[in-house]
């Protein structure tokens, strides 16, 4: 193998690996965009503010002198609390009007947030506080080509450890069963005896959650936070969502890992400046294609 | 006097903008969250067309074509994106037309004929108020004559019901697509005059902020009125300058605002100020008398 074919190899491993880093933390948005559609079918753009809050608040308990691993469950509860008071007060009041008063409020909720958090946090970037000396793990290998810093490997574990964590919670507990059951039919399991309301604020919360980890998990990766950080990778979550098949958790995760790895190989071997546009012709592509998803399976609307 | 004329003027874009949305989303039912995409489009290329190949006319002659190119070049836009996402419904179609005008928008910034990221600048100033209210006429014209005829009741009767007008015999995809296509051509118009009057245009000025403020003014006025748009525009073109009126404070807060706003009316009344209802004057005299 020459040389060139050699570092071409180097560069695609480096963008794949980066790629999975990124995708692990869009799976990890994706994840409570999925699972409130899967409950009221109501696609929340405020999810994206979740995360943001999640890095605020990571960054002020972690400012004050807390270590990482103290501000990250702190963080995710957080924002459990805070999409918990909005599901309470803006989507609950709305969940009979139909679908699209409740996206506008959606809409109205991301908004709300951002500006907001715009002017009671600032505008300004703020440089997420460094916790521990972050290095190349692979060194101690002897392989200086590729990068794989302590960050990724931080971000996969806890990215691996939380979707198990999911999975545990979903499929083997009682909460998870009534979620199950709530999301295939609300009414027959409301007559079933469970409280289908405490269930959606729970699906909310866990939702909300997800996003505040990776919130974390970006600040950081990047090192760098501002409020209006949730738009961008809130629209790139919801993208995963769609692409593995809204309302399959499967799905999310396996739509935010080839939504990282496809970003990363744009940025890599192309243009970054077209990062953005290939995201959203995945979205538009798979929406024309094949709108279930990837994991989806088809259903015919009844009258 | 300056900042009044101003501020008429955009009053009048945003009608047109309000209006043809309405076309869409209010009348036809169908979701779209991309309208500064086909705002963008318009602004765009009559922008293009008056720096790049300006016909040896007199100006106003060139403004209407110049509106008329970017009318059309919207309006193929719209069919090239309605063709495909008009398959899809309610959500999935809102998103799907959000990527889209995040996508025009994008190869806008990647595109270095037109400015790029540093926004398309010297462009003449054809416009002022007259032409401006002129295509608000002729817009809302077109639209109110276009939903009293066959095709305005079809397309109502796919709002009401889609699986019902199907079963009706109505050409669904057909009456989606024309109310689609009509209601982008008139935001394509209304980014002609807006790149005529501002002389300035940015990429950045046809975010999907602006989608949402858009919508945000039709769902004020009421989802398919003509008068409720008209009304909706006006009232979110004066409100900021209202709320700057009220001191920098309140000024700074305005974003949070319209959050609020919008959460609250959906909460309080969803239907918006007139509903589906028109604000007719002439019954409105005639209920008076009797």
């Amino acid at each position: 193998m020459s040389e060139d074919q050699l570092y071409f190899f180097y560069d695609l491993f480096q963008y794949l690996l980066n790629g999975i880093c990124q995708g692990s933390i869009y799976a990890l948005i994706a994840l409570g965009y999925t699972m409130v559609y899967g409950i009221i079918k109501l696609i929340n753009f405020a999810h994206g503010e979740f995360y943001m809050i999640g890095a605020f608040t990571g960054y002020y308990c972690i400012k004050s002198g807390m270590p990482l691993l103290y501000a990250f469950p702190i963080a995710m509860l957080f924002s459990g609390i805070m999409a918990v008071i909005v599901e309470k007060l803006a989507y609950k009041p709305i969940r009979h009007a139909g679908r699209i008063p409740a996206l506008i409020t959606a809409l109205g909720v991301s908004f709300f947030f951002q500006y907001f958090g715009q002017m009671v946090l600032g505008a300004a970037p703020k440089p997420f506080p460094e916790t521990y000396e972050d290095y190349n793990l692979l060194e101690k290998f002897g392989i200086t080509e590729i990068i794989f810093t302590k960050t990724q490997a931080i971000i996969i574990v806890s990215t691996v450890v939380l979707m198990l964590f999911l999975r545990w919670l979903v499929m083997s507990t009682k909460v998870g069963k009534a979620m199950r059951a709530t999301s295939f039919n609300k009414d027959a399991s409301e007559l079933m005896g469970i409280n289908t309301d405490r269930i959606i604020s729970f699906t909310f919360f866990i939702g909300a959650s997800m996003a505040g980890a990776a919130g974390v998990l970006v600040g950081i990766y990047y090192n760098t936070i501002d409020p209006m950080m949730g738009l961008i990778p809130g629209l790139k979550a919801f993208i995963a969502a769609v692409l593995g098949g809204i309302g399959i958790i499967p799905g999310a995760v396996l739509g935010g890992l080839v939504l990282g790895v496809v970003e990363n190989l744009v940025v890599g071997f192309w243009e970054s400046t077209y990062r953005d546009v290939v995201s959203f012709g995945i979205l538009i592509l798979i929406l024309l294609v094949k709108p279930t998803g990837l994991l989806g399976t088809k259903s015919k609307e009844k009258v | 006097m300056d900042y009044l004329a101003h501020l008429t003027l955009n009053c009048g874009i945003f009608i047109i903008l309000a209006v043809s949305l309405n076309l869409i989303n209010g009348m036809a039912g169908q979701f779209s969250l991309g309208h500064a995409g086909f705002w963008a489009i318009g602004a765009y290329t009559g922008a293009a067309f008056s720096t790049f190949a300006p016909l040896p006319i007199p100006d106003w002659m060139n403004l209407l074509v110049g509106c008329g190119v970017g009318g059309i070049s919207a309006s193929i836009a719209g069919v090239l994106i309605g063709i495909p996402c008009l398959r899809l419904r309610g959500d999935y179609l809102a998103i799907a037309t959000l990527g889209f005008s995040e996508i025009i928008r994008l190869i806008i910034i990647n595109m270095d004929v037109v400015g790029g990221p540093r926004g398309f600048t010297n462009i003449p100033k054809w416009a002022n108020l007259g032409w401006v209210y002129l295509w608000v006429v002729i817009t809302i014209l077109v639209i109110s004559n276009l939903m009293k005829g066959t095709h305005g009741r079809a397309i109502i009767s796919i709002r009401e019901d889609e699986i019902a007008a199907e079963s009706l015999g109505i050409n669904t995809f057909k009456y989606k697509l024309l109310a689609f296509v009509v209601g982008s051509g008139f935001a394509g118009v209304a980014g002609a005059l807006f790149a005529y009057s501002q002389q300035f245009i940015h990429p950045n000025g046809f975010n999907f902020l602006w989608s949402v403020i858009i919508l945000l003014m039709i769902i004020l006025g009421g989802l398919g009125s003509i008068t409720g748009a008209v009304v909706g525009a006006i009232i979110l073109t004066l409100l900021p300058e209202v709320l700057r009126l009220m001191g920098p404070t309140i000024s700074e807060w305005r974003m949070v605002i319209y959050s609020l706003l919008l959460i609250l009316l959906m909460l309080w009344r969803p239907q918006g100020i007139f509903g589906k209802h028109e604000f007719k004057i002439f019954s409105l005299i005639k209920r008076l008398k009797t």
